[in-house]
């Protein structure tokens, strides 16, 4: 093998993901371009050298360390499209992309009108043969910061396929990209990856699913996404997130927002028993904007990690985060946020706020919310509130009827619907209802 | 004894054309020939001389050495903390210094040089004014330590650590090292090792303690280390206000300022412990203070922070018996090279306690100030409340500000909220303030007396007064 052979001391804690298993995984690989494969063969050696992270280290303060081990995974099997129970949710988009254990098990054409703007919608594996320059200068290109360097390393070493959408200039896609990633096969290790590339004041949403083939099934999942938005460029970025209940879920977000470009993201968190998102945005020219928004629906002893970054780079920037978290039985969040501000980020706005609406006397949330301000004249605040709902509304609800099961979701709804609101698309505001409402029906 | 000289006092008279005050009151220092001196650095031998001098009881040299052993086994907390930390030279540092000197009753009793000190600083006059008792401290002892006659009638104690232990060792031993254990931090650990002086109150049960409290800590001596422990136990229904003051020369070496206070509000008592710090820039001020409210009590920290180089200060309340009510109430500035790391910590542990929290922080020039808070709210408590408030002020362009919640919840029958904002001085009301004749630097004194004037009237007035003209004079050159 030609990667660097990493020391027998640092491969001991690379769980199921050994030298054997990378060359195997390699060898699926083996037609995409020199440089992805040299790239993921450094991502390896960076995986092996990194330690584990500690329960001291700042950037897994309070997370459950009990759980988190890469032993016992293997390698995604094919599957059929039938094994999967795929269902495009009733989304009627500019094209839709189903990918299970990483092969494309879907794959409707884009609209042609689309296409011949320019506009291409593909596996990553597709991209990466046809438009290999597009993708290199995309994907993967910010370090991870938030304390996952071990796992986002992973992701790179085993990212086998994923999808793509580049919308080029001055393009206008109204209706959205939906990508389906399914997990089959008890024991499976998947690493999804979704790439945005907006250029000049194009305007395109994408959604995410992340969905098991069954209950029951316990996995690994590793994902990703870039989200690049280019001067002027509007990205909407919805992922769903509701992986078996027995899932191990790690999930790495990018976002760069150039001049004047506004992105939105909004994740759902519903699935999984421990699932760690990090999310991290660059404002790196005036006036950008990022809109980095959640919901986590958590129940049973469900654990949902949020770490968050908003980087100011340029002055006149603005960022705008709201996680909102409904917890219910056992279950636990942990919202990390860090809002940043260069010294030369002058007139920066930037706003983040965690919310935690405690369902159970068992529910445990932990927030951190963060500054660090290295200029003056900016307007930056943040806000963390974790309390029940007032007594008197559940009271009201009931005197009228309502059981205390159903009297809960409304008010979750009522709690989650800031969130939902800002979505424009009102078949991704009922996709991410359901899934939300499937969760009290559990 | 070396007689007393004012050679080494540096720029002591400056006027600040302000505010028309001492620019640096607390800039000088003395000569002084110690008769106890523990030499530098730190070993075992180090605290079996101070223990020895101190003549105490076995018991006590055992804590003090096994604290030393817990110092030295734990890692400085930068992995969290500054690395500033590890600037300081623990084997350079004079961990005892005193003149053999017992706390005298009367100011004329105390010796010529530190008299001298305390009455440039307006000890005495304080005394007479407004307090009820006061204790200064110089370096390593107390020097000074009077309670007003009727204060004591009601059986109230006030004396200083040494002294407390010697006296009254069944009220001493019970809580020391209780609220703050030995292990709690590093530096708790090294304080534990090495403590002297600091301030013992026992206030009686149902005793209203009617004037303040007061005890100054000075530091003359270079490369020193103050270590002081204060212990202040109100029984039940009791109240006391206790006020500290600290000062140390400007020196080019670093001074080692690491105190541990430790307060017990039994049932219903109330205990506000106010701090006024304007340290030197050379000084390492890293303090732990902790109290402990039983059922109906209170304690209320009021924290004012202004010089030394770096900081690390969190004044916590454990919240251990029902309705028990904590409050930190903080002001922090940081001017150029200065690094305010300040927090607060609420740690529920009872049904239906409440904490507060209110702090607010002005980074001057290349200032940096950190809130780093901790709130904590266990399973199966329930009407709990806490309220978060941090307010940075941002004067210069590079001036930095960082605030590091970590907030807990358990279950669904508590509350709790946090807020938290960044902002400049607007241009516009320096603009409307230069246009009816102030300067820029009055108008942006004015601007930041402002931010901090609803905290500022918590303090008794003489502190409120004593504030603002500090922060006159660190705003003074600051703008521009």
């Amino acid at each position: 093998m030609s990667f660097p052979v990493p020391t027998s001391a640092s491969a001991a804690v690379v769980g199921s993901f050994t030298e054997a298993a990378f060359a195997a995984h390699l060898a699926r690989v083996a037609h995409l371009p020199a440089w992805w494969l040299d790239r993921k063969k450094a991502a390896y050696a960076r995986f092996a050298a990194l330690p584990m992270p500690k329960r001291t280290d700042e950037g897994w303060r309070f997370s459950n360390f009990a759980a988190l081990t890469l032993d016992g995974f293997s390698l995604p099997e094919p599957v059929k499209l039938a094994d999967v129970h795929h269902t495009a949710m009733g989304i009627t988009g500019a094209g839709t992309l189903a990918l299970a254990n990483h092969r494309v098990v879907v794959s409707e054409p884009i609209a042609a009108e689309f296409a011949q703007k320019g506009v291409i919608f593909a596996s990553l594996q597709d991209a990466l043969l046809k438009h290999g320059e597009l993708v290199r200068a995309h994907l993967l290109t910010q370090p991870s910061k938030l304390g996952s360097e071990k796992f986002a390393a992973l992701h790179e070493a085993f990212l086998e396929d994923g999808a793509f959408v580049y919308v080029p200039k001055h393009t206008e896609v109204a209706v959205p990209f939906g990508v389906f990633h399914y997990a089959a096969n008890a024991g499976t290790a998947l690493f999804p990856h979704t790439l945005v590339v907006a250029e000049e004041n194009a305007k395109v949403t994408v959604a995410d699913f992340f969905r098991s083939a069954n209950a029951g099934e316990r996995q690994f999942i590793c994902g990703g996404n870039d989200l690049f938005a280019s001067h002027g460029a509007q990205i909407t970025y919805v992922a769903m997130q509701d992986w078996s209940r027995e899932t191990l879920a790690l999930q790495f977000n990018a976002t760069i927002a150039r001049r004047d470009a506004r992105v939105l993201s909004l994740n759902l968190h519903a699935g999984a028993r421990q699932a760690r998102h990090e999310s991290f945005s660059q404002l790196q020219a005036p006036g950008a904007h990022s809109e980095m928004l959640a919901l986590t629906i958590a129940h049973d002893t469900q654990e949902f990690d949020q770490r968050t970054l908003q980087i100011h780079q340029a002055p006149n920037t603005s960022s705008n985060l709201l996680y909102k978290n409904a917890l219910l039985d056992r279950a636990k969040t942990i919202f990390s946020g860090l809002i940043v501000v260069d010294p030369d980020a002058q007139k920066t706005d930037a706003y983040q706020s965690n919310r935690n609406l405690m369902l159970s006397d068992d529910a445990e949330a932990h927030s951190l919310p963060g500054l660090e301000i290295q200029a003056n004249d900016v307007r930056c605040t943040h806000g963390a509130t974790s309390a029940r709902i007032p007594a008197e509304q559940e009271f009201y609800l009931q005197s009228r009827g309502i059981r205390k099961a159903q009297a809960d979701e409304l008010l979750v709804f009522g709690f989650f619907e800031e969130v939902l609101g800002k979505l424009e698309n009102q078949e991704l505001h009922d996709r991410l209802s359901e899934i939300i409402r499937a969760k009290f029906k559990e | 004894m070396k007689p007393p000289s004012e050679t080494d006092a540096v720029d002591a008279t400056v006027e600040n054309p302000v505010a028309g005050i001492d620019q640096s009151a607390g800039n000088f220092s003395y000569d002084v020939n110690y008769e106890f001196d523990a030499g530098t650095g730190l070993t075992e031998n180090t605290v079996r001389y101070i223990s020895s001098v101190k003549k105490e009881a076995d018991w006590l040299l055992e804590f003090r050495l096994k604290a030393l052993k817990t110092f030295l086994e734990k890692p400085l907390p930068t992995h969290w903390a500054t690395k500033d930390l590890e600037n300081i030279n623990f084997d350079k540092i004079r961990y005892y210094l005193a003149q053999g000197q017992k706390p005298k009753r009367t100011w004329d009793e105390v010796p010529d040089d530190i008299k001298k000190t305390f009455e440039r600083l307006g000890i005495p006059e304080q005394e007479r004014k407004f307090l009820a008792g006061v204790e200064a401290q110089f370096d390593s002892e107390a020097a000074y330590s009077n309670i007003k006659e009727a204060v004591a009638k009601q059986g109230v104690i006030f004396v200083n650590s040494t002294e407390g232990l010697r006296e009254h060792p069944e009220l001493f031993r019970k809580w020391f090292g209780k609220v703050i254990p030995t292990g709690d931090n590093k530096f708790s650990a090294l304080n534990s090792a090495v403590f002297s002086g600091g301030s013992f109150i026992y206030v009686p049960p149902g005793v209203k303690v009617s004037h303040p409290l007061q005890a100054y800590f000075r530091i003359n001596a270079e490369n020193f280390g103050q270590f002081e422990r204060t212990l202040i136990i109100c029984d039940e229904g009791s109240e006391v206000v206790y006020m500290e003051g600290c000062t140390a020369p400007k020196f080019s070496t670093s001074t080692l300022h690491s105190a541990v206070v430790e307060l017990v509000a039994l049932k219903g008592a109330k205990i506000q412990y106010i701090t006024v710090q304007n340290w030197a820039p050379n000084v390492y001020n890293l303090v732990t203070k902790r109290g402990l409210a039983m059922e109906d009590a209170e304690i209320k920290w009021i924290d004012c922070n202004i010089g030394s180089r770096l900081t690390m200060k969190y004044p916590g309340v454990v919240l251990k018996g029902e309705r028990a009510r904590g409050e930190v109430i903080s002001i922090a500035l940081a001017n150029d090279g200065q690094h305010q790391d300040t927090g607060a910590k609420m740690i529920h542990a009872a049904n239906n306690t409440t904490s507060n929290v209110i702090s607010k922080s002005i980074s001057v020039g290349q200032g940096r100030a950190t809130y780093r808070g901790q709130v904590h709210i266990p399973k199966n408590l329930k009407g709990c409340k806490n309220n978060t408030e941090c307010d940075a002020l941002l004067i210069n362009t590079n001036s930095r500000t960082d605030t590091y919640p970590a907030i807990t919840v358990r279950g669904d029958k508590n509350a709790t909220q946090h807020e938290a904002s960044v902002s400049k001085v607007s241009e516009d009301m320096i603009f409307y303030m230069q246009q009816r004749g102030l300067t820029e630097a009055q108008a942006m004194s004015l601007a930041v007396n402002g931010f901090i004037n609803d905290l500022a009237r918590q303090f008794p007035m003489e502190y409120s007064v004593e504030l603002k003209r500090l922060i006159d004079l660190e705003m003074e050159g600051s703008v521009g």
